[in-house]
C-alpha cells in the first residue's frame, strides 16, 4: 500500500517537476490568469453537465428499449404522431446545443475583453525578444544608459501593470506564463503589445509555447515579482557596468573571455565585449538559472555549458569552447563574479 | 500474372525508397584534430601550386545544407555583412562575383577568415571555432554559385539584390585553381 502510494507520488513528481504555484494555469497570480481560470471552470462545469446528461440519456434509452430476441422481426408501421414527437425532441436538443455553444462563445469574448483592457497610466514597459532559444529582456528608456538588458529572468514590481512589447529575432515563439496570463506569440518583424499585473510576490515559471526548433522544450523563463523597492534596487544594480575583477583568477578570466570566442556573441558592459548575438552577461551571476532555465547557475553547470553546450542542448547556437582547464576555471570564476 | 506485376512494382518502389537518405545535421562537431591550417603563415611564399591544402573534412560542410545555412546565420551574426554586405561588397570586396583575390577553394576562404588579409580583413583565429569558419566558407562559396543547388540556401532574410543563391547560374571561375563541384 505504502509502496503504491510512494510510486504514485514519485510519478506525479516526475510529471510535474515544478511547484504548481509557479507553473500552473489554475493557480492564478494575476487578474488576467484569474479571468482565464474563471472561463476554464465555467466551461468545465457546462461540459460536465452536458456529459452527465448525455450518458444519462444513453443509459435510459438502452434500458427502455431492451427487448428479448424476437423471431421473426416485426414489420414497423408508419406512426405519424410518434414521428412528430421525435422531431420536436431532436429540434429541442439541437436548440439547447446551439444556445450552450453561444453562451460559451459570449463568455470567451467577455474573458478576452477583460484580459486585454488596460486602464492604468503608469505601467512598467518591457521589451521581450524571442531568440532560438532564449529570451532577450530589455527595459526600454529614452536615455540609452538607463536601459536595462538582461535575459530569461523578468523582474517586475508587484501590483503594478506591466506592458510587454513583443518581437522575435528569428522564428515565431510564444510567451506563456500560465500563472500570469494567456499565451502571446512573438512574431519576427512584427511588434505587438500586451499587459499583465502580478498581485502575489513570487517566482513564476514560463515556457515557449510555439514549436520553434530543436531546443523549443528548453526555452524557459521566469518572472520574479517583488516589492517596488526591491525592483528599483534590482534595476539600479543592473544599470551598473560590470564589476572589475579583483582576484588574479578573475582578472585572468576576463582576459580569457576577451581573447576567445566568447566575445564574438556576448556583451559584458564595461569591457570590449559588445556583441548582441547571445545573452548579455554583464550581471550573469545575479540570475538563478542559465541557458534559458535549463541549468542552475553554479560553477559546475556553467563550466559544462561553456565547454560543451551541444551536449546539453543539441543544436543550440552556442559553440563548444575547448578551453584549457586553467582557462576554464578562470573564466567561470570571472562569470561568477559578475553580480 | 497480375499479382506478379503488382509485387514487382512494389519491390521497385521499396528499392527506390531505400535510396533516399536524410541529411545528417552535425550538431556536436568533431574535436579540433590537427591545427595544421590554423598555424600562422609567416610568408606568402609556398612551394608548389596549391596555396592551401583543403582537408578532407571540409567536404562535410560543403555538402551539408544545414552547415551552409548555419554559415549564412554566422555571416550575419559575426558582422561579415558590415564590410562585404550580402555578397555585393562595400568596404570589403564582393563575394558573389568571380574575382577571388585569395582563391575560391574552401581552404583558401578558411585561411582568409582565420589569418586575415592586408587592407582590412581582420583575423578571426581564436575568435571563432574552426568548424564555424568552415561553415562560413561554405556559405561564401554558395553566394558565388560554387556549391550545388541542393545545399545552397535559397531564402535570405534581407532584400534580394540578385536571384536566390540556389538559382544563380553556375559560374565558371576564371584563372582559379581547382574545379568547383559540379551538380549532376
Amino acid at each position: 500500500m505504502n509502496a503504491t502510494r510512494s510510486l504514485i507520488a514519485a510519478s506525479l513528481a516526475q510529471a510535474m517537476p515544478l511547484d504548481p504555484g509557479r507553473h500552473h494555469m489554475l493557480h492564478a497570480a494575476a487578474p488576467q490568469a484569474g479571468h482565464i481560470e474563471w472561463l476554464y471552470w465555467i466551461t468545465f462545469w457546462i461540459l460536465f453537465a452536458v456529459f452527465v446528461l448525455m450518458i444519462g440519456a444513453f443509459v435510459r434509452a438502452s434500458a427502455k428499449t431492451h427487448v428479448e430476441a424476437i423471431h421473426p422481426l416485426p414489420i414497423l408501421e408508419k406512426d405519424e404522431k410518434a414521428d412528430r414527437r421525435a422531431g420536436w425532441g431532436v429540434g429541442a436538443a439541437l436548440a439547447v446545443t446551439v444556445i450552450t455553444l453561444f453562451v460559451i462563445l459570449v463568455l470567451s469574448v467577455i474573458t478576452g475583453k477583460r484580459v486585454e483592457g488596460l486602464t492604468s497610466q503608469n505601467p512598467v514597459t518591457i521589451q521581450i525578444t524571442g531568440h532560438q532559444w532564449w529570451w532577450e529582456i530589455t527595459y526600454p528608456n529614452p536615455k540609452a544608459d538607463q536601459t536595462v538588458t538582461t535575459a530569461n529572468e523578468i523582474h517586475v514590481p508587484v501590483g503594478t501593470p506591466v506592458v510587454v512589447l513583443t518581437n522575435s529575432k528569428d522564428v515565431i515563439h510564444s510567451f506563456w506564463a500560465p500563472n500570469i496570463t494567456g499565451k502571446r506569440d512573438l512574431l519576427p518583424g512584427y511588434s505587438s503589445a500586451f499587459w499583465f499585473q502580478i498581485d502575489r510576490a513570487g517566482i513564476y515559471h514560463g515556457q515557449c509555447a510555439e514549436f520553434c526548433g530543436l531546443q523549443h522544450a528548453h526555452m524557459g523563463f521566469s518572472i520574479i515579482a517583488e516589492s517596488s523597492d526591491a525592483f528599483q534596487a534590482w534595476q539600479q544594480e543592473q544599470l551598473k557596468t560590470a564589476s572589475e575583477p579583483s582576484t588574479s583568477e578573475t582578472i585572468r578570466g576576463r582576459e580569457v573571455f576577451l581573447t576567445h570566442a566568447c566575445l564574438m556573441c556576448h556583451t559584458i558592459r564595461g569591457t570590449d565585449a559588445g556583441s548582441r548575438v547571445g545573452p548579455d552577461l554583464t550581471h550573469v551571476a545575479s540570475r538563478n538559472m542559465i541557458a534559458a532555465e535549463t541549468l542552475p547557475n553554479t560553477a559546475g553547470a556553467l563550466a559544462g555549458w561553456v565547454v560543451d553546450p551541444q551536449r546539453i542542448k543539441p543544436g543550440t547556437q552556442m559553440s563548444p569552447n575547448p578551453l584549457a582547464p586553467d582557462d576554464l576555471q578562470a573564466v567561470v570564476a570571472y562569470l561568477q563574479s559578475l553580480h | 500474372m497480375r499479382h506478379y506485376t503488382q509485387i514487382g512494382v512494389l519491390l521497385g518502389a521499396i528499392a527506390v525508397l531505400a535510396s533516399c537518405s536524410r541529411e545528417d545535421r552535425i550538431l556536436r562537431q568533431p574535436p579540433p584534430a590537427n591545427d595544421t591550417l590554423n598555424t600562422v603563415q609567416i610568408s606568402g611564399l609556398n612551394p608548389g601550386a596549391n596555396l592551401i591544402r583543403t582537408p578532407p573534412n571540409s567536404n562535410m560542410y560543403q555538402a551539408s545544407a544545414y552547415a551552409v545555412s548555419e554559415g549564412q546565420k554566422l555571416y550575419e551574426a559575426y558582422n561579415c555583412v558590415g564590410c562585404h554586405a550580402h555578397g555585393g561588397g562595400g568596404i570589403g570586396p564582393p563575394l558573389m562575383d568571380r574575382n577571388w583575390i585569395y582563391g575560391s577553394e574552401p581552404g583558401n576562404i578558411f585561411a582568409t577568415i582565420m589569418q586575415g588579409r592586408p587592407n582590412g580583413m581582420p583575423s578571426f583565429r581564436n575568435r571563432i571555432p574552426e568548424y564555424q569558419a568552415w561553415e562560413i566558407a561554405a556559405y561564401v562559396r554558395s553566394m558565388a554559385g560554387l556549391l550545388p543547388k541542393g545545399v545552397s540556401p535559397n531564402r535570405t532574410d534581407q532584400m534580394n539584390i540578385k536571384p536566390a543563391e540556389s538559382s544563380t547560374p553556375e559560374q565558371t571561375p576564371n584563372g582559379i585553381t581547382g574545379v568547383p563541384e559540379q551538380p549532376k
